[in-house]
């Protein structure tokens, strides 16, 4: 039986190549497609899963990341006051201009954080130091942007909204999924780079880190019944607000999810063709099998076990190429993510889909027809 | 010669066997109140023109199709009652078949193709390949065993499927014109081999035949005319034969395969 399986698959090489071609072409559409995906839904909240916070407080009616409004620094200090409150940082976000040495002008998204607080920071530094953002003009930029934004070394000098600032320091893989690259610095400074009029006391968010032994939900409560004209949200909350925002009601995330849909569709309807031709090769010999008396479930082993091969044989080799389409998507714009849990994934739906695109054919084998198995 | 035995035992017996394609005006009928006994160790042709039923009637022996109505008993048992379930068993332990297009598995040599009729009954795989290396010898592949269907001429593209056939003991062998595909030489060895396996093994075979030139192997020739048996011919001494195979220029086998033997 293993035997039959095994040889119907490899014995015409021909064959057996258009069959493991069609497998790879469709797990390596779903596999970017997906990563694709997953690399949109986690760019648009990166900044509030690395963010080390367990709550996030906005303005009343802020609902996800990218938009933010101001509100008084008293807040701050209401939210500090609060027992459960280990520690609490201002964090601000909002867009600038980025003039370029040559003269050109990028949009970009500036973050303020408080450096060396633990909350709100860039992750991933390659190059230069956190703490130097402290620096009246320190900004920390993506490596990925250096071309975009005209800079290429620590020490680099742009204007940001008609203030000096300095590269002190690169990150890696720190994207944004709009056309604004992120820029990094401290709080103080963003308020120039962004809000040159504005007080010092009025910031867009604040991010609390709860006293051990205290969980988000219970801190969140107390806060709520102390603060106004304000929502709190847990980390995951926010995250998963911010996603949703992006996935569901922009343009760009409804075609990147559209995209990810069909990705699957087509990709399960190549494996079902192509495996589906496959066994209907061989149909005439497994109407022979059955007229010499084997069983319905033999026939199913030896089918099953064709359709396993090909799964695992096609996975093997679509993963193969995944792995370089991912790599090579790390050093451009749009990235695409394969964490594991996605690879063995992967190979789940690579063999549910073989297994059950060769049942679908099976079906003509357990009725013979006397007709295919006497006449040659 | 034909072949009598009066001590053979009756292997096979069909009582108002008939079988309808279609229903309604589409109604198509194959076999119409087919009553046969047919014993162990003899050669029994089935002939008749194209469309008379001889590929129904050998799917029904065979198990593989069902009868609309009337009996079938195989070893006197009772088939017609019998689940869809039972049916590979029987197919298995009681039937060989030999195919007139070999139905080999190209996928397989020679020896594994008989092999796997052995794997389907549960066979150890040495146990299987051993059977099937003497199944091999017996007919005469000896030094073909690990030879591709590719590699084989029709004639021992048939004898291996004759090999697989007898894998399991068979008491019956079912054989759709098995020689139909085959130039001359490679038809008499195979019809001779069937011819043997009735007569030394005391098998029940049937075989499906147009050709006139087997008639003088068989021990008894059944006409089928319009899904009805209508006439049956014993061969003995002096039976008027149309042709042989010693004159394969006049036989249609030679035009089909020029394979070797």
């Amino acid at each position: 039986m293993a035997l039959l399986a095994r040889r119907n698959l490899f014995h015409d090489r021909i064959r057996f190549a258009v069959t493991l071609t069609g497998i790879v072409f469709a797990l390596v559409l779903i596999i970017i497609q997906f990563g694709l995906f997953l690399g949109f839904t986690t760019t648009t909240s990166n900044n509030i899963d690395h963010s080390n916070a367990d709550l996030w407080i906005v303005f009343r009616g802020v609902g996800y990341f990218d938009t933010s409004r101001m509100f008084s620094e008293r807040k701050y200090y209401e939210v500090l006051a609060t027992p459960g409150v280990q520690q609490a940082e201002k964090y601000i976000q909002n867009f600038a201009n980025w003039k370029k040495p040559d003269g050109g002008v990028e949009n970009i998204q500036i973050i303020g954080f408080h450096p060396g607080s633990g909350l709100g920071e860039p992750w991933n530094i390659v190059q230069g130091d956190l703490m130097d953002v402290k620096q009246e003009d320190g900004v920390i930029v993506d490596e990925l942007y250096k071309e975009k934004l005209g800079v290429a070394k620590l020490g680099d000098r742009v204007e940001i909204g008609d203030h000096r600032a300095r590269v002190v320091g690169f990150t890696r893989g720190i994207r944004s999924f709009t056309t604004s690259p992120f820029v990094y610095t401290s709080f103080k400074n963003s308020l120039d780079y962004t809000r040159p009029e504005a007080k010092e006391d009025q910031l867009a968010y604040i991010l609390v880190q709860a006293t051990p032994g205290i969980s988000a939900t219970e801190l969140k409560n107390n806060l709520k019944t102390r603060l106004s004209d304000v929502d709190i949200y847990t980390r995951e909350e926010f995250s998963r607000r911010t996603r949703f925002y992006w996935m569901f009601t922009t343009g760009a995330g409804l075609a990147v999810l559209t995209a990810a849909l069909m990705g699957l569709v087509v990709g399960i309807a190549v494996v079902a063709q192509t495996i589906y031709a496959a066994t209907m090769d061989h149909i005439r010999e497994y109407g022979t099998l059955k007229a010499m008396g084997a069983t319905n479930g033999y026939l199913y082993r030896v089918i099953i076990e064709q359709a396993v091969w090909s799964a695992v044989l096609g996975y093997a080799l679509a993963m193969l190429i995944a792995h370089f389409v991912v790599q090579a998507s790390e050093k451009g714009g749009a990235v695409i993510l394969m964490p594991p849990s996605v690879a063995v994934g992967m190979l789940f739906l690579a063999v549910v889909m073989c297994i059950a695109a060769a049942l679908v054919s099976i079906n003509k084998v357990t009725r013979i027809d006397p007709a295919m198995v006497f006449r040659g | 010669m034909a072949h009598t035995n009066s001590s053979a035992s009756i292997v096979i017996r069909t009582r108002g066997l008939s079988k309808v394609y279609g229903a309604g005006g589409t109604e198509l009928r194959a076999l119409s109140d087919v009553n046969l006994e047919i014993r162990s160790g003899q050669l029994t042709l089935l002939m008749g023109p194209s469309g008379s039923g001889k590929t129904t009637l050998l799917s029904i022996l065979g198990c593989i199709l069902r009868a609309s109505s009337g009996n079938l008993e195989l070893l006197g048992e009772e088939i017609t009652a019998l689940p869809e379930s039972a049916l590979p068993r029987l197919r298995r332990d009681l039937i060989g078949f030999v195919f007139q297009g070999f139905n080999l598995f190209p996928a397989l040599s020679a020896v594994e193709n008989v092999g796997l009729a052995l794997d389907l009954r549960g066979a150890t795989p040495k146990a299987a390949r051993r059977r099937a290396e003497e199944l091999l010898m017996e007919v005469g592949l000896k030094d073909r065993m690990h030879a591709f269907p590719t590699d084989l001429s029709g004639g021992q593209k048939q004898r291996v499927a004759i090999a697989r056939a007898l894998a399991g003991d068979p008491p019956i062998v079912l054989a759709d014109e098995p020689t139909a595909a085959l130039d001359s030489t490679s038809g008499r060895t195979v019809i001779e081999l069937l011819q043997r396996l009735a007569h030394q093994h005391a098998r029940a075979v049937v075989m499906v035949t147009h050709d006139p030139r087997v008639l003088s192997y068989g021990d008894r020739i059944l006409h089928l005319e319009d899904g009805r048996l209508v006439h049956e011919e014993l061969p003995g001494p002096g039976f008027p034969l149309s042709a042989s195979f010693a004159a394969p220029a006049a036989s249609h086998f030679s035009e089909i395969v020029s394979g070797e033997v």
